[in-house]
């Protein structure tokens, strides 16, 4: 639409602090650019962090920038507009943040506090009320100041805008490269703003699906080694990974209980694909859908009783609802002849799905009370739909040319940034559940 | 290994607390709070393909590779020939085969996984129709994951809505 298009204009500041920002490539194949953001967002500036005399490759301020302006609710000052770097309240003139147009200012300062261990003292001020809003101490150690740096964010935006912060979140996604022939798939686990990307597992053969457990210790997804699909999770710290299934057919889809003793998943053992309940202490599989139509992409309700999952069985697919006690279902939607992959805001009221208009493939957003359906993107091959814990944002997978890319979009479709790769085809991203 | 992940504070929560209460007060108030991080690291897990079959390719002489409409697993009549010819065969000399079922990138990828299986399957239905041991067939889906073709076209889309016999 001309107008989002023309709303992009409006950020080219937040734009050029974020590629600032952003601008140490050795940490990630992922850099965001934003593409639209909040008409008005808050104007905002962190002061550089004082370091004392301690090394670190990371600028903390620049990552907390870098997060308050990707959210698009947030305009950070530009380090060079400043007329001071304070480090500490008392250090603050507020007249001078007033005059340069900022609402908030956020100081800090570094200090060592035991061997190899570091803490910041940061305080968010508000420049109009002239008052310290808050002051917090995060401590870690040198190889964890993008952490640090992250909470800093999460308390500064959960204060300013009253939703929890999900910066310190991470994804999960999958990236595939081509030579000739010859595929190399990849699970990566990244940082919720592409840095850090930490390689999971790679194979030749494919890996999809990949879904996070409640605690965001694990992933579980689907691997090809075997020649055939079959479903593993593996523990993020360890690497110990075990397999889950293996059947004949398809083994696909696994979603991980609110409670984390079960998983949804998908087996065709029995002749097409159904929606069974694996108990992950038991190791007994129960069949929840009974229906000669594809049944697939279960997704779990908050409740823990109900699951969301795409079937056809209507005649083109669509999403439904299961009771999982007693086995009923019901049908969501019924606008368009495609409406797949279900992916739950935690309010358990907004529904982000896969939406068909025409030849397209969007991402929709769907409330459950009031069947009210908006388009949140308008590209045309847009995939797998998650969203962040706090509700704000979800990431979904899309097609730059022939590449796929990661991007995301706000509930309300406001706010919009893109996560284009360096190399290879990056698909399915899987935000974690909060971390802390 | 390490323990990991992000350890918070009780004091986190109360901070929250505290904070949403202070917030609209004017009066001006420090509060010290504190959030210590432990080490969070990834650790990379190994894949284990000792299972993998040998590809043995045979040498067939009808076409091996059947195509379909979208969202659609019904076989098309110019499939028929081939697939006759292969019955044949297969009652002939016994052999096992895989059906590789794939879908378009379009759509979901799970879908598609369901879609490529329920494809490879209208092809076995097919076989064991014609009297091909459902014994010899092995059907498994690769969904939208491998393409024949690249490219977001109609052309490329035709090309990979597709079975393989191997």
């Amino acid at each position: 639409m001309t107008v989002r298009i023309a709303k992009s204009l409006i950020v080219r500041g937040l734009l050029v602090a974020l590629l600032l920002a952003v601008a140490s490539p050795s940490y990630s194949e992922l850099v965001i650019r934003v593409t639209q953001g909040n008409d008005q967002p808050t104007k905002i500036a962190i002061a550089p962090i004082a370091m004392a005399a301690i090394q670190s490759s990371e600028d903390i301020s620049s990552i907390v920038e870098a997060d308050l302006a990707r959210s698009g609710l947030f305009a950070p000052m530009e380090r060079r507009d400043m007329l001071a770097f304070p480090s500490s309240a008392s250090e603050v003139y507020y007249r001078d943040w007033r005059l340069l147009g900022a609402e908030y200012l956020v100081v800090g300062n570094m200090r060592a506090i035991a061997e190899g261990r570091y803490q910041i003292e940061f305080s968010l001020l508000n420049v109009s009320g002239q008052k310290t809003v808050f002051t917090h101490k995060v401590s870690g150690s040198i190889n964890q100041m993008r952490d640090l740096a992250h909470l800093i964010s999460d308390k500064v935006y959960e204060e300013i805008t009253g939703i929890r912060g999900a910066f310190s979140t991470r994804l999960a996604y999958v990236t595939a490269i081509r030579s000739n022939d010859l595929y190399t798939y990849r699970l990566n686990v990244a940082d919720a703003d592409g840095a850090r990307e930490k390689l999971v597992l790679e194979s030749g053969e494919p890996i999809m699906s990949p879904a996070w457990s409640a605690n965001g210790k694990e992933l579980a997804y689907v691997s090809f080694e075997t020649g055939r699909p079959a479903i593993f999770r593996q523990n993020l710290v360890s690497a110990q990974r075990e397999q889950l299934t293996n059947f004949t057919g398809l083994n696909g889809a696994p979603s991980w209980s609110p409670d984390g003793t079960q998983m949804a998943l998908v087996l065709s053992k029995d002749g097409n694909p159904e929606i069974y309940l694996l108990d992950l202490q038991s190791k007994k599989f129960s069949r929840l859908t009974r229906h000669f139509a594809i049944d697939t992409e279960p997704t779990w309700m908050p409740d823990g009783k109900h699951l969301l999952f795409t079937s056809d069985r209507g005649g083109t697919p669509q999403i439904y609802k299961l009771n999982i006690a007693s086995k009923a279902t019901e049908r969501l939607t019924f606008r368009g002849n495609y409406n797949a992959r279900p992916s739950l805001a935690p309010d358990g009221r907004t529904m982000a799905m896969v939406h068909r208009l025409r030849d397209t493939f969007h991402i929709a957003s769907f409330d459950l009370k009031t069947g009210r359906m908006i388009e949140l993107t308008e590209t045309r091959l847009d995939e797998s739909p998650t969203v962040a814990p706090n509700g704000a944002m979800l990431m979904y997978a899309t097609k730059q040319g022939d590449r796929g890319v990661l991007a995301a979009v706000s509930l309300d479709a406001g706010v919009r940034y893109v996560l284009p790769s360096s190399r290879g085809d990056v698909r399915e991203p899987a935000w974690s559940p909060f971390l802390r | 290994m390490k323990t990991s992940f992000i350890k918070s504070g009780l004091s986190t929560l109360l901070l929250a607390a505290v904070l949403t209460g202070c917030s609209s007060n004017p009066v001006v108030e420090e509060q010290q709070t504190s959030t210590d991080i432990e080490d969070t690291s990834v650790q990379t897990g190994q894949v284990d393909t000792s299972a993998i079959d040998d590809a043995t390719v045979e040498v067939m002489s009808a076409d091996t590779v059947f195509y379909f409409d979208f969202d659609k697993a019904l076989l098309k009549p110019e499939s028929r020939a081939a697939l006759l010819e292969h019955s044949a065969s297969l009652q002939n000399s016994p052999r096992n085969v895989r059906l590789e079922g794939h879908a378009d990138e379009r759509g979901t990828r799970e879908y598609n996984m369901a879609l490529g299986e329920r494809r490879a399957n209208a092809v076995k239905e097919f076989l064991v129709l014609q009297g091909v041991s459902p014994g010899l067939v092995e059907v498994i889906s690769y969904g939208e994951e491998r393409a024949a073709a690249y490219g977001s076209n109609d052309d490329a889309w035709g090309l990979n809505r597709r079975v393989e016999l191997k």
